[in-house]
C-alpha cells in the first residue's frame, strides 16, 4: 500500500505548491498593481514579441506559398472594386448621355439611363458600404489565431507547431488566470460596493465608491490583458456633462471605466449583470431602465436631462450608434442623447486588430463565448482619444450636432464616416430613401422648371439640409 | 467571415471560373469571400433575400431587376458559378482580347453581351421584344410616384417612336442596339475590379 500511497502524496505536495505559486505571482504581479494603480511595463513587452511573432508567421506562410506556386489569399483591404469618384444622380446622368447642355424644359428619358442604376446596383453587390461593418476585420497579417486564418493550406510545420504551442499558453495558462483574475474583480466589486453603501456620510461614500470602481475595473481590464493608450487626458469628461464614443463591443465600457468613473445607462437585465448592476447603484447613480420604460423618449430624455443638471453627478456615458460596430466605421448617431442640451465629450475608441479583435458579432455569438474568446485572445489593444468638449450651435438640430460629432470621432479613430443607421444590421433599410433617388431621377426626366420652384421655397436653407441628410449616397 | 474561403474553393472550379468569366485568380477568390459573406444560411448558394439584405442595392430603384438577373430562369438560389458569370458581363474589355481570334466564343463582358444585359432589364418576359408595357413598368420603377401616368405614357410613347425601326412598335434588341451605338456602353457597363 505504501507505494501506492507514496506518488499521491508527492501529487497533491506538487498540486498544493504549483497552486500557492500560482496564487502568490498573481497576487503580486497582477492584482496589488492594480488596486495601487501601477504597472510593471510586462504587458507592453508582451505585445512588442507576439508582434515579432506574427511577422515571423505571415513570412512563413508567403515563403510557403510561393514554394507551392500558389497565391496567398490577401483580404481586400483596399476594396475588390476601384469605385469612381462620388458624384450626384444628374451628373452621371447627363455624363451618360453626353449631353452638357443641362436639363431641357421637355421631358426627355434615355433607354441608356438605366445604365447608371445597374451599374451602381452592381457595384453594391460586389462591394457596399454598410454590410461589411457588421463581420470581423480581415487581417494583412496572420496572428496565430485559427479564426483569423485564411491560408492555412500554406502552413509549414514549424508554423504548425508555433500555433500549437499558441493554443497551449492561450488555453492553458491565459485563460485559466483571466478567468481567476475577472472572477475576483466581478467578486470585489459586489462585496466592495455593498459595503461602501453602508457608510453614513455621502462625501465619503463617493470618494470610497470612485476608488472602489477604479479598482475593480483596472482588475478587468488585467483579466482581458487590455494594453490601452490613452491621449489627451486634459479633455476628460467631466460632471454635467454626456461623454459618447463609438460603439464596438460591451468592453468599451470596462476601457472608458479604467480611467474615470462614469455614470452609465442601459437596460436592467436579470442573473449576473442585474446583481452587478444592483451593487453599482448602491454606491454611485447609475441610469438602468426597465425594459417597458426604453421605448419611451420623453422619459429617458427627463432621465438624462436630470442627471445632468446635478453638477455633482458623474458624466453619463452614451454610445449613440446603439449598437456593436465592426470598428472601421463610424453609422449614425441617434439624436436622443444630443437633444439634451449640454455639453458633449466626444471619445473615440480604436482597436488594434492584430492581437485580437473585439469586435461582438451578436448575431453569431452570445455573451458567454464572446467572453470567452476574447479571453483566449492574446490581448486587447487599444486607443482612447479624448476629444475637446463640443456644445450644441446656434441655428443647428440635433441631427446636425450628432453628424458634427461624428465626424469629429471618425477623423481622430480613422474611421469611415458613414450616415447609415447601425439599426440595419437587424432591419431593413427605410423605403424613404428609395423614394428619395426616385426623386432625383424624375427630375432629370422632367427638367428645370421645378427645380426653379424649389429654389425659392428653400430660402433658408433647412430644408435642403434636411434632404441631404436624408440621402444617403450623395456625395458619399 | 471568409474564414474558410481559399479552401472551400478548389483550385480546378478557379480554373474553370477562369476560363470562362476571364476573372484573375486573386479576384476570384476575393469575390468568393463576398459571395460567402452574403451567404448568410451557409448552403454555398444565394437567395433573393441575400441581396436584398445590401441597404444601397435595396434603396435602388432597379434593385429587384438587378438581383432577378442573377438568377436563372424560374429558379430561387444562385450558386457561386451563376454569380460569377453575371458578374463578368461588368468586366472592363481588355485591349488585348478585342484582337482575339474572331471565330471563338464570343467573351460575356463584350459590348454585346453588355448591352443583352441591359436589355434584359427592361424585357422581362424575355420575349426578345420590349413592348410599351415593359418600358412603362421599368420607367414607374425608376420615377416612383413623382410623374403622372399620361406623362410617363408620352415619354415611352416618344422613346418606341424614335427607336422602333420596323413599325411593330416595340424595341427589339437590334433595334436598341441602335439607339444606343453612340454611347459608351464599354465604360458605363463596366466596373473595375481591382488586381
Amino acid at each position: 500500500m505504501a507505494w501506492f500511497t507514496f506518488p499521491d502524496n508527492l501529487l497533491c505536495r506538487c498540486l498544493g505548491i504549483s497552486i500557492t505559486m500560482w496564487f502568490t505571482l498573481l497576487f503580486v504581479f497582477i492584482i496589488v498593481p492594480a488596486v495601487l494603480g501601477v504597472s510593471f511595463g510586462i504587458r507592453s513587452f508582451y505585445m512588442r514579441t507576439l508582434l515579432k511573432i506574427f511577422e515571423w508567421a505571415t513570412l512563413r506562410m508567403e515563403m510557403g506559398a510561393k514554394e507551392k506556386n500558389q497565391e496567398l489569399y490577401k483580404p481586400y483591404t483596399n476594396g475588390i472594386i476601384a469605385k469612381e469618384p462620388p458624384s450626384s444622380l444628374q451628373q452621371e446622368i447627363l455624363e451618360l448621355r453626353g449631353s452638357a447642355n443641362g436639363l431641357r424644359s421637355e421631358p426627355e428619358f434615355e433607354m441608356a439611363d438605366i445604365f447608371y442604376f445597374c451599374r451602381r446596383g452592381v457595384e453594391s453587390i460586389v462591394d457596399d458600404e454598410v454590410t461589411k461593418r457588421f463581420s470581423a476585420q480581415e487581417l494583412e497579417s496572420w496572428n496565430l489565431l485559427t479564426r483569423s486564418n485564411y491560408n492555412f493550406r500554406h502552413i509549414s510545420l514549424r508554423l504548425t507547431v508555433l500555433w500549437g504551442l499558441g493554443i497551449l499558453i492561450r488555453y492553458g495558462v491565459l485563460l485559466p488566470l483571466r478567468v481567476t483574475l475577472a472572477v475576483t474583480g466581478i467578486c470585489l466589486l459586489l462585496v466592495l460596493t455593498t459595503l461602501v453603501a453602508f457608510l453614513p456620510s455621502a462625501e465619503l461614500r463617493s470618494y470610497l465608491s470612485e476608488k472602489v470602481h477604479l479598482m475593480c475595473y483596472r482588475i478587468c481590464v488585467r483579466a482581458l490583458t487590455a494594453i490601452i493608450t490613452y491621449h489627451n487626458s486634459e479633455n476628460k469628461p467631466k460632471n454635467g456633462g454626456i461623454c459618447v464614443a463609438n460603439h464596438t463591443t460591451p468592453i468599451d465600457v470596462i476601457i472608458l471605466a479604467n480611467d474615470g468613473c462614469y455614470s452609465l445607462v442601459g437596460q436592467v437585465h436579470g442573473g449576473l449583470m442585474g446583481m452587478v448592476q444592483r451593487a453599482m447603484v448602491k454606491s454611485s447613480s447609475h441610469i438602468w431602465f426597465e425594459r417597458s420604460e426604453v421605448k419611451d423618449r420623453h422619459l429617458v430624455a427627463k432621465r438624462l436631462g436630470d442627471h445632468v443638471a446635478d453638477k455633482t453627478k458623474q458624466p453619463i456615458l452614451v454610445f449613440p450608434e446603439g449598437t456593436c460596430i465592426n470598428n472601421t466605421s463610424v453609422m449614425m448617431f441617434k439624436k436622443g442623447s444630443f437633444e439634451i442640451g449640454c455639453t458633449v465629450y466626444p471619445v473615440a475608441i480604436k482597436y488594434d486588430p492584430r492581437f485580437g479583435d473585439a469586435f461582438w458579432n451578436s448575431s453569431k455569438f452570445g455573451m458567454v463565448s464572446y467572453l470567452l474568446r476574447m479571453m483566449s485572445s492574446w490581448a486587447i489593444v487599444c486607443s482612447v482619444w479624448y476629444l475637446p468638449p463640443m456644445n450644441r450651435e446656434e441655428g443647428e438640430d440635433a441631427v446636425q450636432f450628432a453628424n458634427r460629432v461624428k465626424a469629429a470621432i471618425a477623423a481622430q479613430g480613422g474611421l469611415v464616416d458613414l450616415i447609415w443607421d447601425g439599426g440595419l444590421k437587424r432591419a431593413k433599410v427605410k423605403d424613404v430613401f428609395k423614394e428619395e433617388q426616385q426623386k432625383l431621377y424624375s427630375k432629370v426626366l422632367v427638367g428645370d422648371s421645378e427645380d426653379q420652384m424649389e429654389d425659392k421655397c428653400s430660402e433658408d436653407g433647412t430644408a435642403e439640409g434636411d434632404e441631404s441628410s436624408k440621402d444617403p449616397t450623395e456625395g458619399q | 467571415m471568409g474564414s474558410r474561403a481559399s479552401t472551400l474553393l478548389r483550385e480546378e472550379e478557379i480554373e474553370e471560373i477562369k476560363k470562362e468569366t476571364g476573372f484573375s485568380h486573386s479576384q476570384i477568390t476575393r469575390l468568393y469571400s463576398r459571395f460567402t459573406s452574403l451567404d448568410k444560411g451557409e448552403n454555398g448558394t444565394l437567395s433573393r433575400e441575400d441581396f436584398q439584405r445590401i441597404p444601397e442595392l435595396a434603396i435602388n430603384p432597379l434593385g429587384d431587376r438587378i438581383i432577378n438577373a442573377f438568377f436563372p430562369e424560374g429558379e430561387d438560389q444562385v450558386n457561386f458559378r451563376g454569380f460569377m458569370r453575371t458578374l463578368a458581363h461588368f468586366r472592363p474589355i481588355e485591349d488585348n482580347e478585342k484582337s482575339r481570334n474572331p471565330t471563338a466564343s464570343e467573351p460575356l463582358n463584350s459590348r454585346t453581351n453588355k448591352l443583352l444585359f441591359a436589355f434584359r432589364l427592361y424585357d422581362l418576359d424575355r420575349d426578345d421584344k420590349i413592348s410599351r408595357d415593359e418600358l412603362l413598368q421599368v420607367l414607374r420603377m425608376m420615377v416612383g410616384v413623382n410623374i403622372s401616368d399620361e406623362q410617363l405614357g408620352s415619354i415611352a410613347d416618344r422613346t418606341i417612336q424614335e427607336a422602333d425601326t420596323n413599325g411593330d412598335s416595340s424595341i427589339s434588341f437590334n433595334e436598341f442596339i441602335k439607339v444606343l451605338e453612340k454611347v459608351d456602353v464599354e465604360q458605363k457597363m463596366s466596373i473595375r475590379f481591382l488586381h
